[in-house]
């Protein structure tokens, strides 16, 4: 295997318990970019042309380019603008940023910074998922160190440049990963997402011009703004810039978090996982999270880890959780735990995700106990028709897709539980 | 009413949000009552409503759509299992087996002691470790194999 390419995860010691603080990350050229952009007073535009040459795409799961995301906030409003980290993790297969979190905290607040610069904003939050509380709580040290070292708050090491930054955490509930969801939720109401438009950069948190990105998305930008958007561009493939956390579960042999170029063929990353778990077959892969179709093992294995490869090959890349699921997997079972999930997350505001999920999810159950119908699978497949792309978010996709890719992939398995109510495996 | 200290936490947390906007330390300052009173009642809601300003119902609202929050009383000892499916492959379902069988009880349901309520968890976004757990929602463990569960149980029983 190269040398390891990596920036989000590079030169950390795991076995130092304070690799994570200030000191540390300065040691890794820490800071730099911020005191880059601020003592040779580069203009905002410049460090968004930066970001779009760079070709980041969103780490959260949608992959829309990051600079045009930043070109899209108002540029002469003269009120309060917000800069929101959406860190609330919850993608089944997903703990990327669990891991910059507690590894690299100031990472990511560089990179807000960094961002907040650029879209001249004087306020962000960093929105961390309820579940990882003592990440919260590392979150909370960092930024304190960050303030005391005067990188947060007023004039910034000395300029002009101001800007403050708040960990808010939330307390179990998947749908604030969702953008607007997760402004409804850090307002201090229930997380159900808003209709779009208008979009964020126009009406955010509290009504005011918001951009949002993952945390890991903003990990990236300062080894950007230090190394050129143009030798980030380089690292992965055209319009799939960069280096990538994918977070490997299920039936390997080192689950874990690997970064990689993108375009990082998958069984090198099957390889750096550890291989299969007793050496046993690939029979699926999720490769983006729990929301992504499935995937047949001998596809994945002809597959390279982009956005545009994986999409090719009939999946998205999503957030980069990679679920291994061998031979002696049930993908029935599989299948009614996943929606399951998505019947107990959906937020009840639109009724084809708020029924439709429990439909999906009754039906897949009878099925799992023996007591299907062929014709269910048929049922099933109109129910995902229904309720994909006709709710405000995308919580009704991310149902209707593993749905609908199980049983096109794994039909004869499905048909098999239906006529013998019991497991092929 | 909360003590002191807590209300010490929320105010600190009120300085995180602009003065106009109190309503956003809700899930903080819910947070902060749980571990202070074990669950919430209707009068320690009314008491955060009132304290950032709210209606009572914004509060209730919020207390019901996230599901850390307890609504009733609780085992001394909340332990919230994930078994969304990357866990379930690396052995969410034995984990819970072990639960139920040294416990007594199924999901939902609190021993007879008072010590241990068992819950199913979603995803705790950190399938790599798993199977994996809370214990009052902020303590995590992780890689729970039967014997690390034992140990768990005969540390959290003294």
């Amino acid at each position: 295997m190269n040398q390891p390419v990596q920036i989000l995860l590079a030169g950390l010691n795991p076995s130092d318990p304070d690799d994570w603080r200030l000191r540390n990350y300065e040691q890794r050229e820490g800071y730099a970019a911020l005191r880059k952009i601020l003592s040779e007073k580069i203009p905002p535009e410049k460090v968004i042309e930066e970001v779009k040459k760079s070709a980041l795409r969103g780490r959260g799961g949608a992959g829309f380019p990051t600079g045009l995301k930043w070109s899209f906030m108002p540029k002469q409003y003269e009120g309060d603008k917000y800069l929101v980290c959406n860190s609330d993790e919850g993608e089944p297969g997903t703990f990327k940023d669990r891991d910059i979190m507690r590894h690299n905290p100031h990472m990511l607040i560089e990179g807000m910074l960094i961002g907040a610069y650029a879209m001249s904003i004087k306020a962000g939050y960093n929105y961390v998922h309820g579940e990882i509380w003592d990440v919260y709580e590392r979150m909370e040290e960092a930024v304190d160190e960050a303030r005391a070292a005067g990188y947060l708050g007023d004039n910034i090491l000395g300029s002009d440049f101001s800007f403050q930054l708040y960990n808010h955490h939330g307390y179990g509930a998947y749908i604030c990963g969702e953008e607007t969801a997760l402004l409804e939720s850090l307002e201090g109401k229930k997380g159900q997402p808003r209709f779009k438009p208008p979009f964020p950069a126009s009406f955010g948190l509290y009504g005011k011009p918001t951009t949002i990105n993952n945390t890991e998305t903003f990990a990236s930008v300062p080894w950007i703004i230090r190394h050129g958007g143009d030798k980030f561009l380089q690292l992965g493939k055209p319009n799939n810039g960069g280096t990538k956390i994918f977070s490997v579960s299920g039936h390997v042999n080192k689950p874990g978090n690997y970064e990689v170029p993108l375009g990082t063929p998958f069984a090198t990353l099957l390889e750096m996982a550890g291989g299969m778990r007793g050496g046993r077959k690939l029979k699926g892969c999720i490769p983006g999270g729990s929301s992504m179709p499935v995937l047949p093992g001998d596809v994945m294995m002809q597959t390279d880890m982009d956005y545009d490869s994986i999409a090719k090959a009939g999946s998205f890349l999503g957030s980069g959780a990679v679920i291994i699921m061998d031979d002696t997997t049930c993908m029935v079972r599989a299948l009614e735990r996943l929606s399951y999930f998505y019947y107990e997350e959906s937020c009840g505001q639109c009724t084809p995700c708020r029924e439709g999920t429990g439909w999906l999810y009754r039906i897949v159950h009878r099925i799992e106990t023996g007591k299907g119908r062929l014709e269910d699978l048929d049922l099933l497949n109109n129910l995902a028709d229904n309720i994909q792309g006709r709710t405000i978010c995308a919580l009704g996709d991310a149902a209707a897709m593993p749905v609908r890719a199980m049983i096109q992939h794994f039909r004869d398995e499905f048909a098999y539980h239906v006529e013998h109510k019991r497991c092929l495996v | 009413m909360l003590s002191a200290e807590s209300l010490k936490k929320i105010d600190y947390e009120l300085t995180k949000y602009p003065a106009d906007q109190k309503q956003s330390a809700v899930m903080s300052a819910l947070a902060i009552a749980q571990d202070e009173k074990g669950w919430l009642t209707t009068e320690t809601m009314d008491f955060v409503a009132e304290y950032l300003d709210m209606p009572s119902i914004a509060v209730y609202e919020v207390a019901t759509f996230y599901n850390m929050y307890n609504l009733q009383p609780i085992g001394k000892y909340k332990i919230t299992v994930c078994t969304n499916l990357p866990c379930a492959l690396s052995g969410a379902n034995e984990a819970v087996t072990r639960f139920r069988e040294r416990l007594g009880i199924g999901f939902n349901e609190t021993t007879a002691d008072g010590r241990f309520t068992l819950k199913e968890g979603e995803c705790m976004g950190a399938c790599g470790d798993a199977p994996v757990l809370l214990v009052n929602n902020k303590r995590m463990c992780s890689f729970m194999s039967n014997d690390r569960i034992d140990q768990l149980l005969e540390d959290l029983s003294k």
